[in-house]
């Protein structure tokens, strides 16, 4: 991989934050997905979904985070609780980026325990609704510190499904997985994971250093999309003023 | 008409130690802690209990008295990890059925229409299927041939949840934007128990408020219990939110010195301590 002929970008845009690419780079998650219910977890992948119904995929549906439907300006257009939540899912009618304290090389996540699941050395939250979102409509992964304890080689539960386990799963897909360093997909012929882009600045030695299995790294690895200078100033002015996106990733 | 007014007490009277127990809510958010007090204070023990869990898993578990827990989760919401339910699975005392939201759901929907199953797209291929041997799974009897987990009925003795309005009847209503799934318990349940703000007329219930705000009807209710401020320290939207205050120093503190201060007398001396503390 020849990152340093595109070093040249980072100089074109040289107050772009580490956070700023990762919201672009989870934005661009929802690019295309028409008339669906975006449901990110997380502070980044929240102003990413608020980007993208902002530009390029104004038709996205977003909830208050409780059970309304909201517009970008907060006007409630619908009514979603946890029961018709659940069945939308079913329908496939959604796009969710989830986080992961572990994903392996086939997307398998775990947010339920770590170690053994009978006594876990840590018990986390459970598997939650990793298990049906992951059969039932596209599941991206939002990871803001990408590290050998995170990307492992196994999951020690696996409650979202990876493409090993999914089997062929009819309406199983993961388009991708956004990390503080990187974007990821499996278009590979065995499905494992992939590096897709490099957020400006980041190293392909780096981003091989941080993951805990062997990586499908291309001869040419882009790096992740500048963002327009109207997407920065709808990200810095109107969708998260108070940058709370530093929070997640710093600088 | 009957009139199923009780006390909590009361109500927690009819639970007997070794029941399966449906608790209503959603994480941190409407739980019927009033009711959860009560039990905490009765010999009622070696339970099963089936909630999205939140602080009322955390209590029964740190007071022992959870022989095993269904769930697809339990958090307090705005603190991720219930700090009693993690320190119990690490000591490796707790028997868990651990499945996922939808499976739940659907369990109790089983249970609620008399099924012994409904087939859910969700669990196969994940671990959820390893820890829980006992899952069966069907195939489509039609042409697309897929296969589904068997998602056993979610049956249970009693329910417990709380909603913010109810008349003596039983007839619930929830005023907030969600109605979690506490229909759904008391229709899984033999005998369900429906705490309350306010107990007002049934034709109050509808003066200012859409019909379809009545969420549990009374032909699935056994008792119903006025307990204002019955869902602290969870959110009980629009009546009041959570007190995050209160619920960071109940994560904090180590459980005996917070069942000392806090749990030690009847209700009215629970919700006497919390307004010292505020």
């Amino acid at each position: 991989m020849k990152a340093g002929a595109l070093e040249g970008r980072e100089t074109d845009a040289p107050d772009v934050t580490r956070a700023e690419y990762c919201v672009v780079a989870c934005a661009e998650a929802w690019r295309g997905a028409g008339e669906v219910l975006a449901s990110p977890m997380g502070l980044v992948p929240s102003v990413g979904a608020r980007l993208a119904r902002h530009t390029f995929a104004p038709d996205l549906l977003l909830t208050d985070g409780e059970a309304l439907l909201v517009g970008l300006d907060g006007t409630v257009e619908g009514w979603l609780p946890y029961r018709q939540h659940l069945a939308l899912v079913t329908g496939g009618r959604r796009h969710v980026m989830m986080g992961a304290s572990q994903i392996d090389r086939y997307g398998n996540q775990n947010i339920s325990c770590i170690g053994d699941w009978a006594r876990p050395a840590r018990q986390l939250l459970g598997v939650r609704g990793a298990p049906v979102n992951t059969l039932n409509n596209p599941t991206s992964y939002w990871i803001p510190r990408h590290s050998r304890r995170v990307f492992v080689e196994k999951v020690d539960m696996v409650c979202g499904v990876g493409y090993d386990h999914a089997a062929g799963a009819r309406h199983h897909r993961i388009p991708r997985v956004v990390s503080d360093l990187g974007v990821f997909d499996f278009a590979t012929p065995d499905r494992s994971m992939r590096l897709a882009s490099l957020h400006p600045g980041v190293s392909v030695e780096e981003v091989r250093e941080a993951t805990g299995f062997a990586l499908v790294v291309p001869d040419e690895v882009p790096y992740t999309r500048e963002p327009t200078a109207e997407e920065l100033r709808l990200i810095r002015t109107v969708i998260d003023p108070h940058n709370t996106r530093a929070q997640e990733v710093g600088a | 008409m009957s009139d199923k007014t009780m006390t909590a007490d009361e109500a927690v009277g009819r639970l007997m130690s070794g029941m399966t127990l449906g608790i209503g809510g959603w994480g941190s958010r409407r739980k019927p802690m009033a009711l959860v007090r009560a039990l905490l204070r009765s010999p009622v023990t070696d339970l099963t209990l089936v909630s999205y869990g939140g602080p009322d898993v955390g209590m029964l578990v740190a007071a022992g008295r959870v022989r095993k827990l269904v769930t697809a989760f339990v958090t307090l919401d705005s603190i991720p990890l219930e700090p009693h339910f993690r320190a119990a699975r690490e000591r490796g005392e707790l028997e868990l059925t651990e499945i996922d939201e939808a499976m739940f759901m659907w369990g109790l929907r089983a249970a609620a229409n008399r099924l012994p199953f409904l087939p859910v797209r969700a669990g196969i291929g994940s671990d959820v299927m390893r820890v829980n041997p006992g899952l069966r799974t069907v195939t489509s009897p039609y042409e697309d041939g897929e296969r589904f987990v068997a998602m056993p009925a979610l049956r249970l003795d009693a329910a417990l949840v709380h909603v913010n309005r109810a008349d003596r009847q039983g007839n619930g209503q929830y005023l907030g934007p969600d109605p979690y799934f506490d229909d759904l318990f008391c229709e899984a349940a033999d005998a369900a128990y429906v705490s309350c703000e306010r107990i007002v007329d049934t034709a109050e219930l509808t003066k200012a408020a859409a019909p379809q705000s009545l969420l549990v009807k009374r032909h699935t209710v056994t008792g119903v219990v006025e307990a204002p401020n019955g869902a602290h320290f969870t959110s009980c939207a629009p009546d009041y939110g959570r007190d995050e205050a209160f619920q960071k120093r109940y994560a904090t503190t180590p459980w005996p010195e917070f069942a000392a201060r806090f749990l030690a007398g009847d209700e009215q001396a629970y919700q006497a301590a919390v307004r010292e503390e505020t």
